[in-house]
């Protein structure tokens, strides 16, 4: 999108990450995916500092396909480790903006959060950092890549179900 | 409550023939008295030796819950040392892995040690002079694990004298491992890609029988794997499968797959499934793969490589390994209610990268912390450590084509669906726990 007219504001991409979050905690899963771009991708790494996906391994990276698989796995009548279901909670804060290029159609934030999941008397802690690298597609910004590193991404961790 | 310790018949009698008490999973002392015996009189793997190429080279692990050291010694040798000082008893390394140079130091007072765990100076040496002190414990350096076995990289360690030499232990369920090694062109592994690793609320063994448990994945990874299968379906006619689709959808498979895929199992608890296929048959091919394989090994050989498919083979006590991704599962004990799964992966040497990329997504997949599957997996497993304190019933049930003429440390092959393989577990499991006591 390179008309001005269009382009976003930086109110309008802190604005997308914080409702992004929103989404989540809120089990709004159908419309949270419709926030990705058809090639957009979800990243978890599992290495500090990790710079590649392919050839070392994440906790996740996954495409929308992958990400769909999730959304209705959660929904599923035979899913039972969400029976009783999960629930999250994040806590961000302000989204600083890393990049900001109309001309490139990509902004880029960064996001020091904690998210807390619960199921049944569980309930865990994460702190992490979320960095989105957003575009404009077909008018309305949407997720390229959403990479969250978990401060101890390398510990041993039980089941993260929801998405951070 | 029935005590354990120096009971064989107590101990024998937990395990039927088709069926086990549930203190193998829950009882304290039961766990205990595992890590004294089932984890010392066997071979328990410590690690692979591409994580320690070079002289002082160190990996930090555990035997049962015993904190142990692989290193490489400056003479090339692997050597498998106990991880305390022999002064106070604080762990001699630092970072989890990593290279120590000629040798340990001892953060704390300075005692050094060759990387094979001989002592090497303390300083002030003069003050234990005249005092006995080379006969003490500590004078002796680092206890290292006396039986130390590299089988073609893997690193095995023998914590007792007793039980079993390395070859007897595993005879012919080094196949699997052989088939895993000989997919590389070079016929040498490397681990790669980093390790998941995942915390279970369950005992270990739960995690070894679900190796071979067949009958599951369509019923617990219906969630998971049936919603992928669903999913794909609705995609755009003419698109093409994804990897990530090729892995799920196998897990989908009916009973007749599983029950035609066959079990082998082997004496001292070892066994596998996918004796004649598996959910790794039908992988797709990757370009250049099989014309290196047959560069190496010439056509029929590498032929013979490839159409083995095994699916699982668990090595007892606590490993399995998935020969056609090249990839390795610890489950190693922490209590009786707790295990943590480690999920390793491996390059095949010469090989092409695409490999490596599908072992590593199907290992993020299935095992992560965050994989769907291992969700599926982990609640049976969790509701089953709940369940089993239900004092009606304190038996689990490991009938399933039980025959009554089945042997104890035989070799056959039978229908894939078949509890054999956990019944050869329990066998081993009751002959290696009671076998020093
Ligand atoms: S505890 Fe290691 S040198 Fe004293
Ligand atoms: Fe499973």
């Amino acid at each position: 999108m390179s008309e001005i007219s269009n382009a976003p504001t930086e109110q309008d991409i802190i604005s997308f990450v914080i409702r992004e979050a929103r989404m989540i905690d809120q089990h709004r899963f159908e419309e949270w995916l419709e926030l990705f771009a058809d090639d957009g991708y979800y990243w978890m790494p599992l290495e500090w500092g990790q710079t590649e996906a392919r050839l070392t391994t994440s906790l996740m990276y996954e495409d929308k396909l992958l990400l769909k698989i999730r959304v209705e796995r959660l929904k599923g009548n035979r899913t039972f480790s969400q029976k009783p279901k999960s629930r999250c909670h994040h806590v961000l804060q302000t989204p600083q903006i890393d990049k900001f290029d109309h001309d490139a159609n990509e902004y880029v934030t960064w996001t020091p959060m904690h998210y807390v999941e619960t199921r049944l008397d569980e309930q865990t802690l994460y702190a992490a950092w979320a960095t989105h690298t957003l575009a404009m597609v077909d008018g309305a910004l949407k997720i390229k890549l959403k990479r969250v590193d978990i401060v101890n991404c390398d510990a041993a961790f039980g089941n993260i179900q929801l998405f951070m | 409550m029935v005590e354990y310790r120096g009971n064989v018949e107590a101990i024998k009698s937990l395990v039927r023939e088709t069926e086990v008490h549930r203190d193998v999973y829950v009882s304290d002392e039961i766990f205990q008295l595992e890590m004294e015996n089932v984890f010392a009189n066997t071979w328990v793997y410590v690690g692979h030796d591409s994580q320690i190429p070079n002289a002082g080279d160190y990996f930090g692990t555990t035997i049962g819950t015993q904190p142990v050291l692989m290193v490489r010694h400056t003479d090339g040798k692997v050597h498998v040392l106990f991880n305390r000082c022999p002064h106070k008893g604080t762990r001699i390394t630092t970072e989890g892995c990593g290279n120590t140079g000629k040798f340990f130091r001892c953060p704390y007072h300075a005692w050094s040690f060759k990387t094979d765990g001989s002592l090497l100076a303390i300083p002030l040496k003069k003050g234990y002079e005249n005092t006995g002190f080379e006969q003490s414990h500590a004078g002796k350096g680092m206890s290292a694990v006396k039986h130390v076995h590299n089988y073609r990289g893997f690193v095995f360690a023998k914590l007792n004298d007793a039980g079993p030499e390395f070859e007897e232990f595993f005879s012919e369920s080094l196949s699997s491992l052989d088939n895993m090694i000989d997919r590389s062109p070079a016929g040498r592994l490397e681990v790669a890609g980093g390790v998941l690793r995942y915390m279970h609320n369950c005992n270990w063994k739960m995690l070894v029988e679900n190796q071979t448990d067949t009958c599951h994945p369509m019923v617990a990874h219906e969630s998971s794997a049936g919603t992928a299968v669903d999913v794909w379906k609705n995609a755009p006619p003419g698109s093409k499968k994804p990897m990530a689709v090729e892995i799920f959808v196998p897990f989908m498979s009916p009973y007749e797959f599983f029950e035609n895929m066959g079990i082998r199992v082997w004496p001292n608890g070892h066994g596998h499934t996918g004796v004649h296929h598996s959910i790794h048959s039908d992988y797709s091919v990757v370009p250049g793969y099989f014309e290196q394989m047959t560069a190496a090994y010439g056509e029929a050989r590498a032929k013979a490589i490839l159409d083995e498919n095994r699916h699982n083979t668990v090595y007892f006590p606590n490993i399995m390994i998935k020969g056609p991704i090249q990839l390795l599962r610890v489950f190693r004990p922490i209590s009786a209610n707790k295990t943590l799964v480690e999920s390793w992966t491996f390059r095949l040497v010469d090989a092409p990268d695409l490999l490596l990329e599908r072992t590593l997504m199907y290992n993020r997949l299935i095992n992560a912390p965050t994989s769907v599957v291992g969700h599926d997996d982990l609640e049976m497993y969790e509701r089953a450590q709940e369940g089993l304190h239900v004092d009606a019933n304190p038996w689990v049930n490991i009938q399933r084509l039980y025959d009554p003429g089945e042997v104890a440390d035989t070799i056959a092959v039978t229908n894939g669906t078949t509890e054999w393989q956990m019944r050869n577990q329990f066998r081993a499991w009751s002959k290696f726990m009671t076998m020093t006591m």
